[in-house]
């Protein structure tokens, strides 16, 4: 389920970020219609769907997707229990600094029990937050109309395509570090996001697990 | 290291699951393959276009009313944006134009201008959100749609939908709840001025619960009807959504 979820995501991000900034090229600004004051233009090749209408039929199309397979792997985590493996928790907040002193100034790597370190956790975490915080803008830039005052509470509907876009950096910043993560790891990290037997786990050589 | 040593023997059941869930697991490599072929692709599209269609027209209540505002929150007329799908801007004969209304109507013909603006006619500031992603708040006044279809008998409870077409050969088409909803205007003001040849003259439609796209101007005849024909509005034709709604 973790598994299936996990590259049905991927799929659907991918697809939701080159869409999006499609969309966003038809008005690249956070500003006034008049006078326009372009923010930031993205060159055709990280686009996706040719011109707005095509693009969004993507976004919109995958939004759905993206949205279930969100909603399916929360839920899926809170009845397993499993959210514990991967939610940072309050006491594992001071685990996050050891943790990044060991990723960024390559200082010692603390002692790891559980199978995903606080600060991993932490990024995990903030990747759920994420996905809930470009779903819920998403639907009121899909509905401004309808939600009108949630809109306004928040800002107005060019606030909300701000945070809906920031919602999409963070994203994007979670990816380099999660790929070098798996680079790093090395091929039987892979290999168990694709087949879901893991070999050789480090954190049960810390713990006391029969061996 | 190697824990497989550890596993107990694979009976022929874990064996015939085992491959059930192999099978699973090409599922998202199969499905960017099938992304990747323009037949499955477009069908898709198509499909998730009719999902988004079909979510906003079950978020819309027709008795919401879209956020009103102030009079100095206006977006000043100026910087109101024209956005004419060509800045095509028709040479209308305002002298004698005249309003086609044909279809399942009681009363059928044509409807001059000073009969339109004899109903009443509310103002409203409201938002006009573009689908390209820009929004101006705008002040209009004319006559709700809903009295106009009723002065010309049109039966809510028998037609579903409504075209319009335009003199700048733009066309559109509604469904007959959001054209009668409370804020779904004819327009022959802004601003309190007469509408300018920019902004379609003599008469328009403004619909704060649709996108932009679905507010048509230049409008020279209207049509009642069960039944959509294969034209189902300019930009809709070319793949933005029919419903619009927001």
């Amino acid at each position: 389920m973790v598994r299936f979820t996990h590259w049905l995501n991927a799929i659907s991000l991918v697809v939701m970020t080159m869409s999006g900034l499609q969309i966003y090229m038809a008005f690249p600004s956070f500003g006034a219609k008049i006078p326009q004051e372009d923010f930031l233009h993205f060159p055709e090749a990280m686009r996706l769907g040719g011109w707005l209408g095509g693009a969004l039929q993507w976004h919109l199309t995958f939004a759905w997707l993206f949205t279930l397979t969100g909603v399916t792997y929360v839920l899926y985590l809170i009845v397993s229990g499993k959210w514990r493996k991967v939610i940072v928790q309050p006491r594992e907040f001071r685990g996050i600094w050891p943790m990044a002193r060991h990723y960024f100034l390559f200082k010692p790597k603390p002692e790891q029990l559980e199978p995903y370190n606080p600060l991993q956790k932490l990024a995990y975490t903030s990747t759920i937050v994420f996905g809930v915080v470009a779903v819920i803008t998403g639907i009121l830039l899909f509905q401004p109309a309808q939600f009108a005052l949630l809109v306004k509470l928040l800002g107005g509907f060019g606030m909300i395509r701000v945070y809906h876009f920031a919602a999409m950096i963070g994203f994007l910043s979670f990816i380099p570090g999660h790929l070098l993560m798996v680079v790093l790891h090395g091929w039987n990290n892979f290999y168990s996001m694709l087949t879901g037997w893991k070999r050789d786990p480090d954190y049960l050589a810390n713990s006391s697990a029969p061996q | 290291m190697n824990d497989y040593s550890q596993r107990p023997p694979l009976t022929a059941r874990d064996l015939k699951r085992i491959n059930r869930r192999q099978l699973l697991k090409l599922t998202p490599v199969l499905a960017v393959g099938a992304l990747t072929l323009p037949p499955f692709s477009e069908w898709l599209l198509k499909t998730g276009l009719g999902w988004t269609d079909r979510a906003a027209e079950a978020f819309f209540n027709p008795r919401r009313l879209a956020q009103t505002f102030s009079n100095h929150q206006l977006t000043p007329f100026e910087q109101f944006p024209i956005n004419s799908y060509s800045d095509y801007n028709p040479e209308t004969d305002l002298a004698n134009w005249t309003l086609t209304v044909e279809g399942l109507v009681a009363q059928p013909g044509q409807y001059t201008l000073e009969q339109i603006r004899a109903l009443p006619m509310p103002s409203q500031n409201v938002k006009h959100i573009c689908i390209e992603g820009w929004d101006v708040i705008g002040n209009f006044g004319g006559a709700r749609f809903s009295d106009f279809l009723q002065l010309v008998g049109a039966d809510p409870a028998a037609a579903r939908f409504v075209e319009v077409s335009c003199l700048d050969d733009y066309y559109s088409s509604y469904d007959m709840e959001s054209c009668r909803h409370p804020q779904t205007l004819i327009c022959w003001e802004m601003y309190g001025q007469p509408l300018t040849a920019e902004h379609g003259a003599p008469l328009r439609l403004h619909m704060p619960v649709k996108l932009g796209y679905k507010s048509a101007k230049y409008i020279y005849s209207i049509r009642v009807s069960n039944v959509l024909g294969k034209e189902k509005g300019f930009w809709e034709d070319q793949g933005y959504s029919w419903y619009g709604g927001i």
